[in-house]
């Protein structure tokens, strides 16, 4: 179902965290509300389920106008970052507690629980308490208890903040899995860009109250409108870097790189070199040297302090011989290079 | 409990200092059951005489122990009922609503729960015997059930504050409503501290005196505190026998409630200081 919030505004008291936000999630699309701490992710998620009355805006569910419609009454699927399970039910009453609220006769609520325990994959673990499962078990079980009401909208916050690095990649693809084969609409609040990235069919990125950027996460990556994006996604992050938009990007002392195509700026700028295109696979140009070396298994992560000042980080295949303290001279993939006014702004 | 030789001296120390408790502990047992000839601590021959308050009346124009059981039992319980009903409700209000004058409650509560209550005996004095209720055991109920809120409410906001507010979201997406939330979801998590709180008002109603004997100083109405205070007052020849065996019989209740109930009486000390 489609979800469509608009003119959203909230207030805290004198505090406006958000402001004319609009925002649309098509049916069976699952978005990621991105953002740094406090850019207000939450706030969005908690008037979309209703917990806090939003200020001002209006906020439909298909046709549906919910905004006035009290929480109860909202139909949305919420799985929190510990779960929130109810620890003296079992995992079995747990799932089934949405319908027990709604009188649903015994046998029905069994069988709708069977399903749900079938499709999260955890059907022998139904009569166990919260306390004896495991976090990815227990995140099964919430996402369960999330879904069985087959609600309009399914809003994710921050699921995988609680678990260990092995299990977030198993429960990344499990919840897009589900995501897909129930088709329903979700929206996943993240402070991780790699999430985000790897879940969703579009990102919201928000910075302070605003979404400052609504793209596939392809094209966030590769065009992003600001510094402030370009920053944010990428791991490891991309490397900026002053200079003097002239003939040439000059860096200073006899540093320069060649201009990207369709750059018309002139003056001050800031350059954004992602790892991936600054490395001796890319020529000669600029000379530095090499401060720190971060081996990663299947790569290295080299940082370059240049002779002009300023770094970049590089990204190697694993076995490169660079060592630390080595002066190199490597070179710019120069149609990929992403440039920002002083102010932030893409040129 | 292998103790390594370093902290006997530390037993040897406490050893010291709690060997009049144990002996006042020791001859309170052994009194109840013995007579000792005079002026000797060696308990002579074995004597149950002291324990025939239990059968009959120690003298006539007293009420039956089993009268004054009795009344110090609906005392202590309704006491008890009292204040985890109204704690339980309102320590959650205070935990989770967001109502007008809140930091206001929570600061009265604990100036209230530090208040030396004694100080107001004579103004309750005067409100009962207003109301019609000196010297009536829902007097004292209702007295002793106001003083020992603060108390409660506290130790029970200390719990909801536990709960993680997450539950309660979660219950309210589920589509409960707030009191169905609160009464399923809520309350089973602070179960615990209900107990807790239902026993330990419980001993102290049990163990009141101060109320009793200047709010309800009747024969009717008394308890088994005053009840002992007045065995110990009344005679010219003090029989310390018999007082002691009806402070045996008055604190065996205690004494079984606190082995029984042990572990839900050090939850108070694990859920109430978070508070």
């Amino acid at each position: 179902m489609e979800l469509r919030l608009t003119k959203f505004t909230k207030a805290f008291g004198p505090v406006t965290v958000i402001e004319n936000m609009d925002l649309t999630v098509g049916s069976g699309e699952m978005l990621a509300l991105l953002g740094p701490s406090g850019c207000g992710k939450s706030t969005t998620l908690f008037a979309i389920c209703g917990i806090h009355k939003m200020t001002s805006g209006k906020l439909h569910f298909g046709d549906r106008d919910v905004t006035a419609v009290p929480a109860q009454q909202r139909s949305v699927g919420v799985v929190f970052q510990n779960y929130a399970l109810y620890p003296h039910m079992t995992a079995e009453q747990n799932i089934g507690f949405p319908l027990k609220v709604m009188r649903h006769p015994k046998a029905e609520i069994a069988a709708e629980v069977r399903r749900l325990a079938d499709l999260v994959q955890i059907g022998e673990l139904l009569d166990r308490r919260p306390a004896q499962l495991s976090g990815g078990q227990q995140q099964r079980v919430a996402l369960a208890r999330a879904m069985i009401r087959k609600p309009d909208v399914l809003l994710l916050d921050e699921p995988l903040a609680n678990l260990d690095a092995k299990l977030r990649l198993e429960m990344r693809a499990e919840i897009r899995r589900i995501q897909r084969e129930t088709g329903i609409t979700a929206i996943l609040v993240t402070h991780d860009q790699v999430e985000a990235m790897s879940m969703c069919d579009r990102i919201a990125l928000m910075k302070d109250g605003e979404i400052v950027q609504l793209d596939t996460p392809k094209q966030m990556y590769a065009n992003p409108q600001s510094q402030f994006v370009a920053g944010f996604l990428g791991n490891p992050p991309i490397s900026f870097l002053p200079a003097q938009a002239e003939e040439q990007l000059v860096i200073g002392r006899g540093q320069a790189i060649k201009r990207p195509d369709g750059l018309e700026a002139r003056g001050e700028v800031v350059l954004g070199i992602r790892p991936e295109y600054f490395g001796p696979q890319h020529g000669t140009g600029l000379s530095g040297e090499v401060i720190f070396v971060e081996p990663q298994g299947r790569e290295e992560l080299v940082d370059v302090r240049l002779e002009t000042g300023g770094m970049l980080r590089a990204i190697l295949p694993a076995g490169d011989p660079v060592r630390l303290g080595d002066r190199v001279n490597w070179g710019v993939s120069s149609r990929n290079i992403l440039a920002f006014s002083t102010d932030g702004d893409r040129l | 409990m292998t103790g390594t030789p370093r902290i006997w001296p530390i037993v040897l120390i406490l050893a010291i200092f709690s060997t009049p408790l144990v002996i006042m502990y020791l001859y309170q047992v052994i009194d109840s059951v013995a007579s000792p000839d005079p002026g000797s601590l060696i308990p002579g021959r074995i004597d149950m005489s002291n324990w025939r308050f239990l059968w009959e009346r120690i003298d006539t124009g007293r009420p039956t122990i089993w009268a004054v059981t009795f009344n110090t039992f609906v005392f202590a319980s309704t006491t008890a009922f009292l204040v985890t009903l109204l704690s339980t409700t309102a320590g959650y209000a205070l935990s989770r609503l967001n109502m007008p004058g809140r930091p206001y409650f929570l600061g009265g509560l604990i100036i209230l729960h530090a208040f030396p209550t004694i100080t107001l005996i004579i103004a309750i004095f005067i409100i009962l015997q207003a109301m019609g209720l000196f010297d009536t055991l829902l007097g004292i109920i209702l007295v002793k059930a106001a003083l020992e809120l603060p108390f409660g409410v506290w130790i029970m906001k200390g719990f909801y504050d536990t709960v993680p507010w997450e539950i309660e979201i979660a219950g309210v997406q589920d589509g409960a409503s707030r009191f169905r939330v609160w009464w399923e979801l809520v309350i089973p998590q602070v179960k615990p501290g209900l107990a807790a709180l239902l026993i330990i008002s419980f001993l102290s109603g049990w163990s009141e005196f101060v109320l009793p004997l200047v709010l309800a100083p009747g024969s009717s109405t008394q308890v088994l505190s005053t009840f002992m205070n007045a065995v110990i007052q009344d005679d010219a020849t003090a029989d310390f026998g018999l007082f002691k065996a009806i402070g045996m019989y008055y604190s065996i209740p205690v004494i079984v409630i606190y082995l029984i109930f042990q572990k839900q009486l050090m939850n108070i000390y694990g859920g109430g200081t978070k508070g």
